[in-house]
Order: structure tokens, then sequence, then C-alpha cells
């Protein structure tokens, strides 16, 4: 069975700041990140649908003990958005000193940019990742 | 279904790095379980083997193969379980059901880890492994990260202050702490106060160190035998009474259920059910206490407590010895250590030595039924233990 929206061309679009994801022609439901089935009813009846990348952070860290391979980003902070169109989304968040990140962040509205990860001797080549930002 | 019991148990002590293999470590256990049994290599029918990374660690793949040589189990059929964390866990519960089918007669689970061998960077690195590569780990997810976003999420969903549940966390550790100073298999046996775990850097907002367990390297096996088969070999059989496993994707899946993890909930159901019984009938726990917000989460899920409610049960003292339900008498994961591939049958160690009223100083008084939870990166594998006296 083939793909609706594959890990390559989702990647592909968010380096392109382009938030695909799948829009069930069943229930309604929003899926990101793309699965091959809907993530509330698994119908494969779906279509590709661009999202806004706006929505509401549900929770934060910020990391200060970090892979190998990752240092020169050490500290970062990683967020948790809950899109406007209903899905939980990971990123980053920037604009912000990552020491000074609290519980506050915690519900305020984000938009969103991307970064790479360029990839490192295990991964399978590189990955975007959202990076968010604080709203106005 | 036939009856099954643990005939016999064995653990290495778990460490920080030193020069053993994987191999090796395994070897240690599995020779003790099997003296213990009353058993010889060649009458183990198969091996189901815990071990996550020993790829990475030693350039290892199938250690279990050349673990059941190496013990003189030479050419019976054994497969790698890798679950992550929890990957000894369902190693024993595909054991157990191997045996309950009466396919096998006797079969030995186990585990073993040299994770500490890779240094703290190496270990990050693969330990995150078990999250998302695609959707999670661009972000730069580790697995403190993993617990610091869910601790975040409970002090909101629960309207608890971080102060205040940053003080119940340092109690779980200060408790793991002073099992294992009574444990001499634990890596650390050394006690700590709050304000230790206060003081500690951070690694993972709102995490610091002490709320993390550390890079271990071990092993441990069991052996699990029929009835008709225990009833020869000890007077102590230990039976399995009810076994459970659930699987979860990615963090982002689980939006609906955060910060509970909704394949704990599936996989206690099940062997709460299987068993017969409720978490009021369960004397002693060893529960996945990678970090100390989750040791907070897993009392809530296994019913021990009202949701939001474990870390005030905590502060009572009802996890200790004498308490509600003790939890971790082994020092847990935090204190006796964390090397992955061997925890789960590590946790199955305790609670059959706590059964049989073996553990001196750490001995859950009088306990009878003893429960394990054993959990795999950030929900992907759960798996739930009840083990039972057969005496």
């Amino acid at each position: 069975m083939e793909h609706k929206l594959s890990f390559k061309e989702y990647n592909e679009a968010l380096k392109q700041n382009k938030l695909l994801g799948l829009k069930c022609k069943q229930c309604g439901t929003v899926t990101v990140p793309p699965r091959i089935a809907c993530s509330e009813c698994t119908s494969t009846d779906l279509d590709v649908t661009e999202l806004s990348g706006k929505g509401k952070v549900q929770t934060f860290t910020t990391v200060f003990v970090v892979p190998e391979g990752r240092e020169s980003e050490c500290p970062y902070v990683i967020v948790i958005v809950e899109l406007d169109e209903g899905p939980w989304l990971m990123g980053n968040l920037t604009g912000i000193d990552p020491k000074a990140v609290t519980m506050d962040i915690m519900g305020k509205r984000v938009k969103m940019g991307h970064a790479v990860f360029p990839g490192d001797k295990y991964s399978a080549g590189d990955e975007a990742r959202p990076l968010f930002s604080l709203e106005g | 279904m036939r009856k099954v019991a643990v005939v016999g148990v064995g653990m290495t002590k778990f460490s920080g790095k030193q020069d053993k293999t994987a191999v090796e470590l395994f070897a240690e256990a599995a020779m003790d379980a099997i003296n213990e049994s009353n058993l010889k290599p060649k009458d183990i029918q198969a091996l189901f083997m815990g071990n996550a990374l020993g790829d990475f660690a030693e350039g290892q793949a199938q250690p279990q193969a050349f673990a059941a040589d190496y013990i003189g189990a030479s050419n019976i059929p054994a497969n790698k379980y890798e679950n992550a964390c929890a990957s000894s866990s369902a190693a024993f519960r595909d054991a157990f059901m191997w045996v309950a089918s009466g396919f096998y007669d006797i079969v030995m689970a186990g585990g073993a880890e040299t994770a500490a061998k890779m240094g703290t960077p190496l270990a990050t690195r693969t330990f995150a492994m078990a999250s998302d590569s695609r959707y999670e780990f661009p972000s730069g997810i580790t697995f403190p990260g993993v617990f610091a976003l869910i601790t975040h999420l409970y002090a909101k969903k629960y309207g608890i202050p971080l102060e205040k549940l940053k003080h119940q966390m340092a109690l779980v550790s200060v408790n793991s702490h002073y099992y294992g100073a009574r444990n001499p298999k634990a890596q650390f046996q050394k006690e700590i106060t709050v304000d230790d775990v206060l003081k500690g850097f951070m690694v993972c907002q709102p995490l610091q160190l002490y709320d993390c367990c550390p890079f271990s390297d071990g092993g441990s096996a069991v052996i699990l035998a029929s009835e008709e088969k225990a009833k020869k070999l000890t007077n102590k059989p230990v039976y399995v009474v009810g076994v459970g496993q659930a699987s979860a994707g990615n963090l982002l899946s689980q939006k609906e259920y955060l910060p509970r993890l909704r394949s704990r909930e599936l996989a206690a159901e099940q062997a709460y059910k299987m068993a017969g019984l409720s978490p009021k009938d369960i004397d002693v726990i060893e529960l996945h206490d990678c970090f100390s917000t989750a040791t907070i989460v897993a009392l809530d899920s296994l019913g021990f407590f009202e949701y939001g409610k474990s870390g005030e049960a905590v502060e009572k003292g009802e996890t200790k010895l004498g308490g509600k339900i003790p939890v971790n008498p082994s020092g847990g994961l935090k204190s006796k250590g964390h090397p992955i591939g061997a925890t789960g049958t590590a946790q199955i160690y305790e609670i059959v030595k706590q059964l049989r009223g073996e553990c001196g100083e750490r001995q859950v008084e009088g306990a009878k039924t003893g429960m394990t939870d054993t959990l795999g990166g950030d929900g992907g594998t759960l798996c739930n233990i009840i083990l039972k006296r057969g005496w």
C-alpha cells in the first residue's frame, strides 16, 4: 500500500517551512506527524493538507546534558506544541534565553519555523524539525 | 495453560563502567540461577535474553547465541529481546508463555547491558534511539528530556506547584538510596538527603542529577519451569500469576493520555485480571523509577493511589517498608542501577528474593505477592508481572 505522505515528503516540505499533515476524509481528524492510517479512526482515506504551524505550548524542558554530536546546541529548549488543527508536535523553541524558560511558557501561543538536524553516523540522513517562536 | 514458576534467580552486582563484557555479566547471573535451581546448563531448553545496545557498547550483535554457548547450554534456541529498558521483562513474559503453553518445560530469561561502558555522551545518544528517530530525536530529545516534559505536564494537570512536586520527587530518590544502601548488589550504596537532590546539577529542567538513574553495567537471569518440574526442583517455587504487556507510539501520539502512560494502564489491567488480583493485594513492587517523576506517574497508573496523589503518598511514607505499598526495596533503577537489558529480570530477582524472605534489612515482612513494572522508551513498551509465593 502506498503512503499518502512519507517521512521523506514531510521532511522535504518542512525544510521549505511547510508543515504537511493528513486530513481524514472519513472523520475529519488531522494526523501529523504522518502515519499510514488516521490517528483517530485508522481510515486510510486521507488527503495531504498544509497546516498553519501555529499552536500552544503544552510542555517544555531545557536540555543541559546532550547526546553525542549535539554539544554545540547545548543548552536548548524542547517544546511539545498543540497545533491549532489538534495534533501535538515536538520541536525546539528559539528567540528566548533557554535558561530563563519556566512553566509560564506553557499555554503561550507560538508560530513555526524550522531547523535541520544534519544527521550523524547513526541517522538515516538529515531530519528537519519545527523551530517554534513566541507569537506577536 | 499450565502454571509456571520461577525456580532460580541470579544477578551480578550492578556497577558503573567495568571490564566484563555483556556475555560475561550475563553468564555470572545465569550460572547463579542455574545452580540455585539445582539444574545443569544442558537442562535449559531455550534462552530469551534482553540486550538493547550491545551493538554500540561492544560491537556485539546477537549476544544471546554466544551467551548460551558460553554457559554450556550450547545449541539451544536463543532469542534476543530489544524493548529498550523493558527488554528482559518482554523476554520473561515470552519465556512464561512458552512454558505455560507446554512447548518447553525449562527456559531461561534474563539480560545484560554494558551501558556505562559507553560513557555519558554516547549512552545519551543511544538511549535516545528508543524515541522516534524521525519526529523526536531531531529536536534533541533525551531520556531525561522525556520525563522532564512529563514532569511539567504532571505539575500542570494536577495543579501541584513545581516546587512541591520537586520535593516529592526528591523524597523518591532519597528512599531509593536508603534501600540501595542496604542492597549489596546496588551500584550506589550510599544514603542521600533531599538537600543533595535539590543541589544537583541540572540535567533536563526540572530534573537534576539525583532525579535520574545512572548508566550501568550488569546482568540478571531467572529460570522458569512448569509446575510439575518446579515441584521437583525447589520447595519454594514462585508462581507467575499475571503478565501484561502493551505498546505505544511516540509521545506525540499519546496526547490524549499524557502524563498518564496508556501502555502501563493496559499492561497492568491485563496482569491484574489474569491474576484475579487488584492493587490492594500487592505486598511489594519493583517499578520503573528511571527518573524520580517516573515513580509518581507509575504509582498513579498502577492503581495504588488516586491520580495526582502519589507524590503526597511518598511524603507520608506510604511507599516505604511498612507503608501501604513498599516500592523498590532493591534501591530501584535509581540506586541499584539500570543496565537496561538486565533491568526487568533484576526486578523479578528482587521480588523472588522478597517472597522467599531473603532480603535482610530491606525485607518486606511477610510478602506473599509481588509485582514488577518495566517501561521501555517513552511508553513504547510496558510490561507488568505479578508473582506469588507457592508455599
